[in-house]
């Protein structure tokens, strides 16, 4: 599990990160590949921004009658033989997952891609209770072999570079030849799809998330493009998806425009290769697909911030568009979040499900250029709720002392505009006379942070209203 | 108070509507009686013949191979020539589709017909697909004994028929096909919705076809009446 | 100065009121009587309420809501008599124009709020968009980029209306910036939280603009501008930084940010 309390540590996983240089080189690829490819399959579709916005409708529509869409679920995906849990924590879905597979004695399980099991720590707990987990994307198969959480929520390897990927498959695959020739990518790639195969063969229950969960027909719908979901939930006996209880929408007319908004935006595919919607088990007369299916929806906190100022987070579908745009995950990628959600999503997420206390950091590390709420297929408005973040941060006295105090004093002298003339004009008499020559300062004492990677432009003489005043 | 009625008690609670709750329940009973259309793209609502160049572009544009069949009865020659040129052992799998079944395989005695679900040893799946939206090049498969769904991704070479008649513009309008095919119950358990054959970018974010499904998808679209 | 906008006689003049921003004020005076001359050349008259001071931003954005309410009703009540509220500065016109209304929850405020919101322009924008300015009377030699200041580029969608003006500054040439519209790594008090993290995004941008072959530098915020600039410097890039009024009004005579006299 990717222990939430990491955050706290994030101004110096962040230094960290900048100082990692296979980072900064696999970083690029976000900068680089990510942005253009979603511009040009956007540029492609005139009815975008339409789509998009009835995205938003469609997400605030069902949100507001969640209760009755997720009870329309239920019903039916029990009619198609699906078994329906609910957990209220993290630890409730965690125990859902492991009375099914001691159930069935499970011994192994196949995992498609979830951020879910990701948010409720679901592998190590399923080691701990001496059940073996294996990711089948490829991305978190090399992050599973590495013992790493994600960095990214769909590109969860983006931080790993080729040679290290080749050096973990060499590290852990040592059933095969060692002269084996892998600077290929195409050679690992067919390593990894080997190795897992008669994983997926030997599965006893395959866990997925779920991409959507639609209540017109109890139908749990994941996107991939690998066709690892598919594995992992059409082989075991038994398939179990973790969906959190925001995934649900009305119709199959619904989640077509969602799945219109979402790959474009994630990855710039019109669509991804496999889009699957599995409803319930097994039928009379079918001979391959799971002979049980589970659902367990989460809550987790959800039920919360539909409540409070945060509901419109829950809209989220997922898309990573936000991180692929921002100017500070380009900076220092995922880790250096310390949580299983990342980027301005997860700045915005993480305090609402693992504590403001413990990530307070992630909605203040932003520059609020709005770049992710621009590209947002679902249009939220993430600034906006990492300021709500500030806000609570603020009146909980969470922020430091010093901080704290230097705005509180900004702001008194803003409210007294005498006083604020006053203080100002002293100010520029004292500052000016050092400034003058230069032009600008390279070190200025209380403002180490500015001057420790930039100089500083000094202040005017006098200032632009008392000019304004000397003229007129 | 079991975690279902702790969980759907927040959710209430949390959403403090303000609207009546019969109000709330006649939206709900609404939308997913009506299932209104949202916006659709355009670029599928063109004639027959554009679709069909559109879907082919499309399916062409994510690396699947698309070849047009004057005629059913000329399949089991098409997908023995495929398999041929891609020096493929002489042997395929499918369900029991009737649209494939009564193809006149005699014509190709060489190629070895199996039948039933994949355990991951076929070289090539076949399936019959429910429809094609010309909108992304994207295949809708239903499974069931008629087209087992891991024919769809274990085999290396997945080659799917397609009824010209059965590509429409967009995903709504094989939504209402399959709700009239369906009854108005259920779906089948698995409906694949395929655009491509498999790929991964996991690694440095390179495109790479094959990860976990099949290499390549081949798409025969049979010009029916 | 052409202001299509003709139906604005001597008599009907609109009042604008300029709202200079504090770094404005404290940092670089001329960018406000620049804004001055261009506002009043479209046909406006300007006044500028001495009783100033900040729009409250930096508290808005930490979290401090009530600092930030107060200061905004400070805000009101000194600009909401004029025509026009005019802003050199993409980030406090979108404090005043788009964030104002959030903070009232009485309806009083709320209302008040609106009305400036609606009245209120960043510079560029109000010149092109509001008086219909299509070329202004400057000349500048040299070869300009141009940085989107984030909060006027996603909040107030300025974007052509800089650089059409700018087109027409008789001599200068003009060069688009790579990656123009991604944040310089500024955002207010974020540069001085997060250091390190600032600093590696201006690394990127300062390299952007030494790769464009400019040599002057313009946006239209300058808390932006500032960071940089002091970047650049830091550097030893000979790129100079101004504010887009300075070269919009033929003030860019005077040394550049952060230059000697
Ligand atoms: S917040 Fe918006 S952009 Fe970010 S992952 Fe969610 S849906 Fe995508």
């Amino acid at each position: 599990m990717s222990a939430p309390f990491l955050s706290q540590a994030f101004k110096e996983n962040a230094v960290d990160a900048l100082a990692n240089v296979e980072l900064q080189r696999a970083l690029g690829h976000v900068e680089r590949g990510f942005i253009q490819k979603r511009q040009k399959a956007v540029d492609a579709l005139p009815e975008f921004d339409a789509l998009r916005h009835e995205a938003r409708a469609i997400k605030d529509h069902t949100l507001s009658h969640l209760d009755l869409y997720l009870e329309a679920f239920e019903g039916k995906a029990r009619q198609a033989g699906a078994e329906v849990h609910w957990a209220e924590t993290a630890a409730d879905a965690r125990e859902a997952v492991l009375s099914i597979c001691r159930r069935v004695g499970a011994k192994t399980v196949t995992k498609g891609k979830s951020m879910i099991s990701e948010e409720i720590g679901l592998n190590a707990f399923l080691e701990k209770s001496e059940i073996k987990p294996i990711e089948t994307d490829l991305g978190e198969y090399i992050i599973q072999l590495r013992g790493e959480p994600p960095s990214h929520i769909i590109a969860p390897a983006v931080h790993v570079n080729r040679d290290q990927v080749e050096a973990d498959f060499r590290r852990v695959h040592t059933h095969l030849d060692p002269k084996r020739d892998l600077a290929d990518p195409v050679s690992l790639l067919s390593e990894a799809r080997a190795t897992l195969r008669d994983m997926f063969l030997a599965a006893d229950v395959g866990i997925t998330g779920a991409n959507f969960l639609v209540a017109e027909t109890g139908s749990s719908v994941i996107v991939t493009n690998e066709g690892n979901g598919d594995l992992t939930q059409i082989l075991p006996r038994v398939h179990i998806v973790l969906a959190s209880i925001e995934k649900v929408v009305p119709t199959l007319e619904d989640v077509s425009t969602l799945l219109r908004v979402l790959a474009r935006s994630a990855t710039g595919q019109e669509l991804s290769v496999y889009t699957t919607f599995s409803t319930g088990r097994r039928r009379p007369g079918d001979e391959d697909g799971p002979e049980e299916t589970h659902v367990i929806l989460l809550d987790n906190g959800r039920s919360e911030m539909l409540a409070n100022e945060f509901r419109e987070m829950l809209r989220c579908i997922r898309c990573g568009a936000c991180m692929n745009h921002c100017p500070i995950y380009h900076a220092i990628g995922g880790h250096a979040y310390g949580a299983t959600y990342v980027g301005p999503m997860g700045a915005v997420l993480a305090p609402g499900l693992f504590g403001l206390e413990n990530t307070a950091n992630l909605p203040n590390a932003s520059t609020f250029c709005g770049r992710c709420e621009s590209v947002c297929p679902v249009e939220i408005p993430l600034p906006k709720l990492m300021r709500h973040w500030r806000e609570r941060e603020y009146e909980r006295h969470l922020k430091p002392a010093a901080e704290r105090n230097g705005l509180r004093i900004w702001a008194f002298l803003a409210r007294r505009p005498k006083l604020y003339r006053l203080a100002t004009r002293i100010g520029l008499k004292a500052l000016h006379p050092f400034g003058r020559r230069r032009g600008r300062f390279s070190s200025l004492p209380l403002a180490g942070g500015w001057t420790g990677h930039r100089d500083m432009p000094a202040p005017a003489k006098t200032s632009f209203i008392d000019q304004w005043k000397a003229r007129s | 108070m079991s975690q279902r009625e702790t969980v759907l008690g927040k959710i209430r609670r949390g959403l403090a509507s303000a609207k009546t709750a019969e109000a709330r329940r006649d939206a709900v009973a609404q939308r997913l009686g009506q299932h209104p259309a949202n916006t659709v793209p355009a670029r599928g609502h063109v004639g027959q013949q554009a679709r069909l160049d559109l879907f082919a572009k499309m399916a062409g544009k994510v690396s699947a191979t698309v070849e047009r069949v004057a005629s059913a009865s000329d399949l089991p020659e098409t997908v023995a020539e495929y398999l041929r040129a891609r020096n493929l052992p002489s042997d395929l799998r499918m369900g029991a589709d009737r649209r494939l079944a009564d193809l006149p395989w005699e014509k190709v005695p060489q190629l070895e017909v199996k039948h039933g679900p994949s355990d991951g040893r076929d070289h090539v799946g076949l399936s019959h697909a429910f429809g094609g939206a010309a909108e992304t090049g994207t295949l809708f498969l239903l499974s069931g004994p008629d087209n087992p769904t891991t024919l769809n991704f274990l085999p290396d070479h997945h080659v799917v028929v397609v009824r010209a008649s059965d590509i429409v513009g967009d995903y709504e309008t094989l939504w209402n096909r399959l709700r009239e095919h369906s009854g108005d119950d259920v779906l089948p358990r698995t409906v694949n919705l395929i655009t491509g054959p498999s790929r991964s970018a996991d690694i440095e974010q390179t495109l790479l076809l094959g990860a976990h499904g099949p290499r390549a998808l081949h798409i025969l679209i049979v010009e029916d009446a | 100065m052409s202001p299509e906008n003709t139906e604005h006689t001597t008599a009907s003049k609109p009042r604008v009121g300029l709202f200079a921003t504090c770094l404005v004020d404290l940092f670089r005076p001329q960018v406000g009587f620049a804004a001055i001359k261009l506002i009043e050349a479209s046909g406006c008259c300007v006044e500028v309420p001495e009783n100033q001071t900040c729009c409250g931003q930096p508290a808005y954005n930490s979290g401090d809501r009530s600092d930030a309410a107060a200061i905004a009703k400070q805000v009101i009540a000194i600009f909401e008599d004029y025509d026009y509220v005019v802003v050199p500065s993409g980030s406090c016109a979108a404090m005043i124009a788009r964030h104002y209304p959030e903070l009232f929850d009485d309806a009083y405020w709320a209302r008040r709020a609106m009305a400036l919101s609606a009245k209120t322009y960043e510079l560029t924008a109000f010149l092109y968009d509001v008086m219909g300015v299509r070329d202004v009377e400057a000349a500048f030699a040299g070869n300009v980029t141009y940085h989107d200041a984030c909060s006027g580029l996603r909040e107030l969608n300025v974007r052509d209306q800089p650089r059409e003006l700018l087109k027409t500054v008789d001599g200068l040439a003009f060069t688009e910036l790579k990656d123009a519209d991604v944040c310089c790594g500024f955002g207010g008090t974020f540069c001085v939280k997060y250091p390190e993290i600032s600093n590696a995004i201006v690394t990127k941008k300062t390299a952007a603009i030494a790769g464009s072959e400019a040599d002057t530098l313009v946006a239209g915020d300058l808390g932006c501008l500032m960071n940089m600039a002091g970047k650049l410097q830091r550097e030893g890039k000979h790129v100079h930084a101004r504010h887009v009024a300075e070269v919009l009004a033929g003030m860019a005579d005077s040394p550049a940010i952060g230059e000697a006299e």
